[in-house]
């Protein structure tokens, strides 16, 4: 499912050193659970993203596993502390291979 | 009808078997706990699961976990096919150990949420969640 995949992420432009913010995430994807079946009785294959990550200026903010049992369209709200001024990368790892990445600048004042 | 031996003995088989079922779905859910425990001791205390009490629609059930100094936070569905759900792994920046998001249930069942903290225990935390229309197709 490499088509129509749109990451959309919300966060503050800017925070003061050291807050903690609320970072919402959502991509439209398909989470195909591989438990379906098609008209024919075929179970439809599994193809989903099975990974999601968010850094921080190269450090952790959180690591998720995602399996098949996560809605379409996967969605997660977590908090982050900023200590300075700098980017967030998200990195959505698909089972196809694809990887889908947006990045998010904030400014500490 | 008559109770012979021969038909007691047959119903109390089936009834065996019966029961033998749900266990089997149970045990999965245990191994898929274990393989992330690591056979650990599982306390309780520490971990909070959000969840609704009634999900009108299986295919997006909003949950919540919330485990102040934990490391990582696993989720099960006890009665889905599969029982993982999704594995939170906290980094050093984040500023709380929570996170929310939307799953599947196929059916009225118990979600299960096991944190590891930072001292290498388990905690869990389950609510039950009834489903109205299931989540996993077909």
């Amino acid at each position: 499912m490499a088509s129509g995949v749109k990451p959309r992420v919300k966060v503050p432009k800017s925070a003061s050193a050291g807050e903690a913010i609320i970072i919402k995430t959502l991509i439209s994807h398909n989470m195909e659970s591989g438990q379906r079946k098609d008209s024919d009785g075929n179970v439809i294959p599994r193809s989903i993203i099975n990974r999601f990550v968010v850094d921080f200026n190269g450090q952790n903010v959180i690591d998720v596993a995602l399996e098949a049992a996560i809605s379409t369209n996967p969605y997660f709200e977590f908090e982050a502390t900023v200590p300075e001024s700098g980017e967030f990368t998200f990195t959505w790892y698909d089972d196809d291979g694809d990887v889908y990445t947006d990045t998010k600048a904030i400014e500490v004042g | 009808m008559i109770l012979t031996r021969r038909s007691t003995l047959g119903l109390g088989a089936a009834a065996l078997a019966m029961a033998a079922f749900p266990m089997r779905v149970m045990a999965s859910t245990e191994e898929a706990i274990a393989a992330f425990t690591g056979g650990a001791e599982v306390g309780e205390g520490g971990l909070t699961l959000t969840a609704p009490e009634i999900a009108e629609n299986g295919n997006t059930v909003p949950i919540e976990v919330d485990a102040p100094g934990a490391v990582a936070i696993a989720v099960f569905a006890a009665s889905n096919p599969l029982p993982e759900v999704v594995q939170f792994n906290f980094g050093p920046l984040a500023a709380s150990q929570s996170a929310a998001t939307r799953i599947r249930l196929a059916k009225t069942q118990d979600v299960i949420a096991i944190a590891q903290m930072a001292d290498g225990s388990f905690v869990r935390a389950s609510q039950a969640v009834k489903v109205t229309i299931g989540g996993c197709g077909g």
